[in-house]
């Protein structure tokens, strides 16, 4: 199928091959006999592994993407991104403070941003970095959380920041003091835990087990299925 | 953007959603069920699987292409190893570092173990973060770990080991605060509940997710905490062979630099195995939602060790991977889809599955409808589908609904001009999970004194068809334990001479079976993608 598709130049790493319309960055580098191990992850746009640069023969402004997911275009130039140095702050989650002193404590870089907006060019999940690392500033976590929740941490934005900010690990750091001290918390799993621990729930699963098929087979057909929409529909 | 001829029958789905909206699909009965499943469903197709001639499992059935990897040659020869040349010398070696090994890891240095991770990819590269729909756990009044239970036996055809299913419902809750505690942020209503969804198969709503970022959002939690507590890790290292000692426990592996070649001598007194699936084996050529490194390694290594194993003869195949576009043929189409009320339909617009049935029926269903009924449409490079009608959700919850719960679907559609919130998906069944594994008992202990094992590598848990949301959960669940259990181990453990004689015995049962000329070098490491000219060798597999 890809064979009869049109073929078009592509650049990779400045050598010139012939590929298929309609191939991935990823499977047209594969194509023309590159065997991945940098560069290469989930294959499906979540884990940000196969993070890359290019631009075309004739138009020298760099564009970012994920390799998985974009696809070829003809005279694109292109790279793969296989490490990029990047500062991650040590710390104990447990000893935090949900403070903008805390953030700019663990990142001093943050306070260096002047707000060149070439973090959120080079998101290839659209995301509005420098919104969120202005946010962090602020000490708005819930915002720097909310704003980077889609974020894989590919790390082009820090690879093109050009004061040295690491926006997706602070966007990790904000994520992780929301989730521990800022969102309210679950009374309803605390309850279910207890229960659990007090052994409420031992005697009706060890009669669960000790169920012949067939019998097991009945409870499980006749069980009460909650409506999936149920409350949507009021 | 659809071709034309897709797009016209795209109307038909439209012209039945106002009546589909109120329609509700019956579940099938138990015998129906068993007849979809037996007529469709690719485990059931006797030729694709082969016995087993040697090993632990001789005997057994398995897809031929995990026959060929089990059966494989090694890639060292014990003779050119010099196991006094170590490395590394740890407590406890953990392989693999998806949210299985990191949860392993972090137990496991919580109870003073000199912990060392070794990953093949990068640390977190993983399938762990191509889960998107959620994590199960009976945590709602109106739920229970018992009810947990039944969905989880029953999706599994009644096969599941009993006592595991047991610690996966129970822990299921505390994993969850777990997670919370490190910072992992759950989708919750504003008091602070969360907030949970049906899946396929769960008879209440129980679900936690994080947007459809769920895996990705737990491991970058996991794998953030693995650096603040500075445990050690090397990557693009995957193990090649473990090392037993002369009692017959595990001693160490032997890695390999992916990129060098050179050789890594690890010695530990205990290892627990988190290497994860099988999807880039492509059995019976599915396309899969596995990531780049799943390659069934860990099977394969535990089987040579000696470890048994369970299930083998059993994959999952997801109802929903993309059949259109291209570029993206057979990725995930999360089940959260679905479980927020999206349809499947087929090219009449007639549903034809109620679309919450436990994944393998729903995956045999739409096998019938495209290739007996001959219901689905076909794409223009030959693959069929069916419809799932995104747009319904929308309608069904409120505008919006789609791009605040779904946005990573909502963005893989958009690069190729597909709107999900107007229009429907094209989905086919792919390979997805490994129901089966390594055996292992409620602390993650396997057959093979000091091996340990968790998450997808492993079978029981699931029987013979594993329910969304229960993967994520048992990362956590038998991580968490195989990793307090190899601490406890390695207190305990009085350790003989390190050996690869099993390597030379197996060798040898190659030989008498007369498979060593005809079996490739296992484990596989890597999926062979990259176009071979000229009859050009490839350079890992003549690793010496």
């Amino acid at each position: 199928m890809a064979e009869k598709a049109r073929l078009i130049d592509i650049y990779i790493m400045g050598r010139r091959c012939l590929v298929p319309e309609g191939l991935t960055i990823l499977t047209a580098l594969e194509y023309c006999g590159y065997r991945m191990i940098r560069g290469c992850g989930c294959r499906a746009g979540f884990c940000g592994a196969c993070a890359t640069i290019y631009n075309f023969k004739n138009d020298p402004q760099l564009r970012y993407d994920l390799a998985c997911q974009k696809t070829v275009e003809p005279d694109m130039y292109l790279v793969q991104v296989p490490f990029f140095p990047a500062v991650k702050a040590l710390y104990n989650l447990e000893k935090m403070e949900t403070t903008g002193e805390q953030i700019k404590a663990l990142y001093p870089d943050l306070v260096k941003c002047y707000g060149c907006n070439t973090c959120t060019k080079s998101c290839p999940q659209e995301l509005e970095v420098m919104w969120f690392v202005s946010d962090a500033l602020r000490g708005d976590i819930r915002e720097v959380a909310n704003k980077s929740f889609d974020c894989l941490m590919c790390g082009l934005c820090a690879a093109r920041c050009p004061q040295g900010l690491v926006p997706y690990n602070i966007a990790m750091l904000c994520r992780r003091l929301y989730g521990r001290y800022l969102s309210n918390n679950s009374q309803h799993l605390d309850d279910r835990i207890n229960e659990i621990e007090a052994g409420k729930f031992d005697a009706e699963i060890d009669k669960l087990k000790g169920t012949e098929g067939k019998e097991l087979r009945r409870m499980y057909t006749e069980r009460d299925i909650e409506p999936a929409l149920e409350q949507y529909w009021d | 953007m659809y071709p034309p001829y897709l797009e016209e029958n795209i109307q038909q789905v439209e012209a039945t959603r106002v009546r589909r909206l109120l329609e509700t699909m019956p579940c099938f009965t138990d015998e129906e069920k068993t007849a979809l499943l037996q007529q469709y469903h690719p485990d059931y197709i006797r030729e694709s699987m082969r016995q087993l001639q040697v090993g632990v499992n001789k005997g057994d059935s398995t897809p031929r292409e995990l026959a060929d990897l089990l059966e494989g040659n090694s890639r060292i020869n014990p003779d050119k190893i010099d196991l006094r040349h170590i490395d590394y010398n740890v407590d406890i070696l953990v392989i693999g570092c998806g949210g299985a090994g990191a949860s392993a890891a972090l137990l496991a240095h919580e109870n003073g173990a000199k912990v060392l991770m070794a990953t093949k990819l990068r640390l977190g590269d993983a399938n762990t973060v191509g889960a998107q729909a959620g994590t199960q756990a009976a945590d709602r009044p109106g739920d229970s770990p018992a009810i947990h239970y039944l969905d989880t036996m029953g999706g599994g055809h009644f096969a599941n080991i009993p006592e595991l299913v047991e610690v996966l419902v129970k822990d299921a809750p505390s994993a969850i605060r777990w997670l919370e505690r490190l910072g992992v942020n759950w989708d919750k209503d504003s008091d602070g509940s969360m907030h949970e969804l049906s899946g396929g198969g769960t008879s209440k709503r129980r679900l936690h997710s994080a947007r459809d970022y769920t895996g990705l959002e737990e491991m970058r939690v996991l794998r953030d905490e693995l650096r603040n507590r500075e445990i050690d890790y090397l990557e693009f290292a995957p193990v090649i062979e473990l090392i037993l000692d002369d009692r017959g426990q595990i001693a160490g592996a032997v890695l390999v630099n992916l990129e060098t070649e050179a050789v890594i001598i690890v010695r530990a007194k205990a290892v627990v195995m988190a290497t994860g699936g099988i999807g880039r084996l492509h059995i019976q050529g599915f396309p899969t939602t596995n990531h780049y490194g799943a390659t069934a390694d860990g099977l394969v290594l535990a089987y040579r060790a000696g470890a048994e194993l369970v299930f083998i003869d059993t994959m999952q195949y997801h109802p929903t991977g993309a059949a259109y576009p291209l570029p993206i043929l057979g990725q995930l189409v999360t089940e959260k889809v679905r479980t927020l009320g999206a349809q499947l339909v087929n090219c009449d617009g007639e549903q034809f599955v109620m679309p919450l049935e436990p994944r393998d029926i729903v995956a045999s269903a739409i096998i019938r409808e495209c290739r007996e009924r001959q219901l689905g449409l076909d794409t223009p490079t030959g693959e069929s589908g069916v419809w799932l009608d995104s747009p319904m959700i929308d309608i069904i919850r409120g505008e919006g609904t789609i791009a605040q719960e779904l946005p990573a679907m909502v963005r893989q559609f958009r690069r190729h001009n597909i709107d999900i919130t107007r229009e429907p998906m094209l989905v086919y069944p792919t390979l997805h999970y490994q129901n089966g594994g390594i055996k292992i008992d409620t602390s993650g202990a396997t057959t093979v004194p000091g091996l340990f094992a968790a998450g997808e590598c492993t079978g029981g848990v699931h029987g013979r068809n594993r329910l969304i949301g229960n993967s994520t959960l048992e990362l956590f669940v038998f991580g968490r334990r195989a990793g307090q259990a190899a601490a406890q181990y390695t207190e305990e453990v009085k350790r003989g001479s390190p050996t690869l004689e099993h390597v030379r015995r197996w060798q040898q049962e190659l030989e008498q079976a007369d498979l060593s000329g005809i079996r490739s070098v296992s484990p596989r490491l890597l999926p062979s993608y990259a176009r071979r000219t000229h009859g050009q060798p490839e350079s890992i597999a003549s690793l010496d």
